[in-house]
């Protein structure tokens, strides 16, 4: 990639930050460039954060309905699956799995409780309540 | 203070070791630090999978480059992980009083500072920490612009994430680093250490083969109507983000590597080198159409066309031969 060709598109997903790529100068010498985002980077990484979010959508809008709990809510809103949600907790995947029926959730005790807050760094009480809109 | 410089890099990893080494009075750029360590590869392993998807790099696993430097400069790293988070943030409070830096592991996610797209869980991050002001850690993170700050709770929550590639808290530092490298020698035994596992890997998914094995998968998952419509444009997209968004520095290191060769080639003064690094560059170029077609064919900006992939990962694969081939040549 020659220097005029890298691409400064704006990525929204860089979050204003500019990254570094190397390409070559007139000379052929490699040199170090920032560039503000590359469309085609974006367009990937925007399909993941789209995936992300339709997920969060999706579940929050179950748990509003009363078919999961607001813990399932707020794993996908750290990003997290089950698995990594027990790897980070110490819970076994099928207790968590558990949790998220809503009936057995509202009674857990908050020695529990402290546990997914610690895990997904997110206080027992926000824990409690699901948030008023994804 | 330290007097530590923060340099931005492509990649966390080289650009770390390269800061340091450069702290500690060996002179060394990003691109030199990624090939003196052989960190180029290929990979495509279905059995691993990433949130469903097969896991893809573009360089060798985490650790390869801080290894792959002990053994070709001949620095010591000392490394320590941690069982309790409280006494892994102790050690690196007590290193960094003594006014050393230190190389951290940390996961991406819980990073404060980097922006919100660019939050995954990613336990193999690499950045320095220079120093600490109050509750504040100074830290220069190789692919940031300029130093940032974290405070004490959410590194230490980055340091101890769980999860696959866990970091259990690894502080790294050079123990002992020579006052100079015998790159005549050293270069092209990375090189031919970077040949054997590009061209010589004894399994079909890694290396050019894997290259290769990659766009007869996505003919495979073309071919079935409910792959095409769904996971194609999925994997598709999970593709060239391994590729573009994870630091590597433009076309999955290709660019990184031939910066690396070009540089060796005026300290060994070989036309040969010269010559693999426009290869490589060459390779690298039509890595970046690749990920500019298949970007558009994600997005349903472009008809689905897997043959025309295919015939791009070939080409990639064609032209990082011919960059091998001339550099199994370098004595």
């Amino acid at each position: 990639m020659e220097l005029d060709a890298v691409p400064q598109d704006n990525s929204h997903t860089y979050g204003g930050h500019r990254k570094l790529v190397y390409a070559t100068d007139a000379c052929g010498e490699y040199v170090g460039v920032q560039s503000t985002g590359w469309e085609a980077e974006t367009i990937a990484t925007d399909s993941a954060l789209d995936l992300l979010q339709q997920q969060q959508a999706e579940i929050w809008q179950r748990a509003q309905r009363g078919e999961t709990s607001a813990l399932e809510y707020y794993m996908v809103y750290r990003r997290m699956d089950v698995a990594l949600l027990s790897q980070t907790s110490g819970i076994f995947q099928w207790r968590i799995r558990r949790h998220f029926k809503p009936s057995v959730y509202s009674r857990l005790p908050d020695r529990l409780l402290q546990r997914y807050s610690e895990a997904l760094g997110l206080d027992v009480a926000t824990l409690r309540l699901l948030v008023e809109r994804p | 203070m330290s007097g530590f410089i923060h340099r931005q890099s492509a990649h966390c990893e080289s650009g770390v070791m390269a800061s340091l080494l450069t702290h500690h009075g060996l002179p060394m750029s990003e691109p030199m630090a990624f090939g003196l360590s052989a960190a180029l590869s290929f990979a495509l392993i279905p059995f691993v999978k990433l949130s469903g998807l097969p896991l893809i790099a573009y360089r060798m696993p985490p650790r390869a480059i801080i290894k792959g430097l002990q053994k070709s400069t001949g620095v010591r790293m000392q490394f320590q992980t941690f069982r309790d988070a409280q006494r892994g943030m102790d050690a690196l409070d007590t290193v960094l009083d003594q006014g050393r830096v230190v190389g951290l592991q940390t996961s991406v996610f819980w990073l404060p500072y980097f922006p919100e797209g660019m939050r995954f869980h990613f336990n193999a991050h690499n950045l320095v920490v220079y120093g600490r002001e109050g509750n504040d850690y100074l830290i220069s993170d190789p692919v940031f612009e300029s130093p940032v700050r974290c405070d004490r709770a959410s590194l230490m929550k980055a340091r101890f994430a769980k999860g696959a590639l866990a970091a259990k808290g690894l502080m790294y530092m050079p123990e002992h680093v020579p006052a100079s490298v015998d790159y005549a020698k050293q270069i092209p035994a990375a090189i031919r250490r970077n040949t054997r596992i590009m061209t010589k890997a004894p399994f079909p998914f890694i290396g050019i083969r894997g290259i290769r094995r990659m766009g007869q998968q996505l003919l495979k998952l073309e071919r079935d109507p409910v792959q095409c419509e769904k996971y194609l444009p999925l994997y598709l997209g999970h593709i060239v983000r391994m590729q573009e968004e994870i630091g590597t520095g433009g076309a999955g290191f290709r660019f990184i590597y031939a910066a690396f060769l070009r540089e060796s080639s005026k300290l060994l003064e070989s036309a040969a080198l010269k010559e693999a690094a426009t290869a490589m560059t060459e390779a690298g170029d039509h890595w970046r159409l690749f990920a500019l077609r298949a970007s558009k064919m994600c997005k349903g900006r472009e008809k689905m066309d897997a043959a025309l992939l295919d015939g791009i990962l070939n080409g990639c694969a064609d032209r990082e031969v011919l960059a091998w081939k001339i550099l199994s040549g370098i004595k």
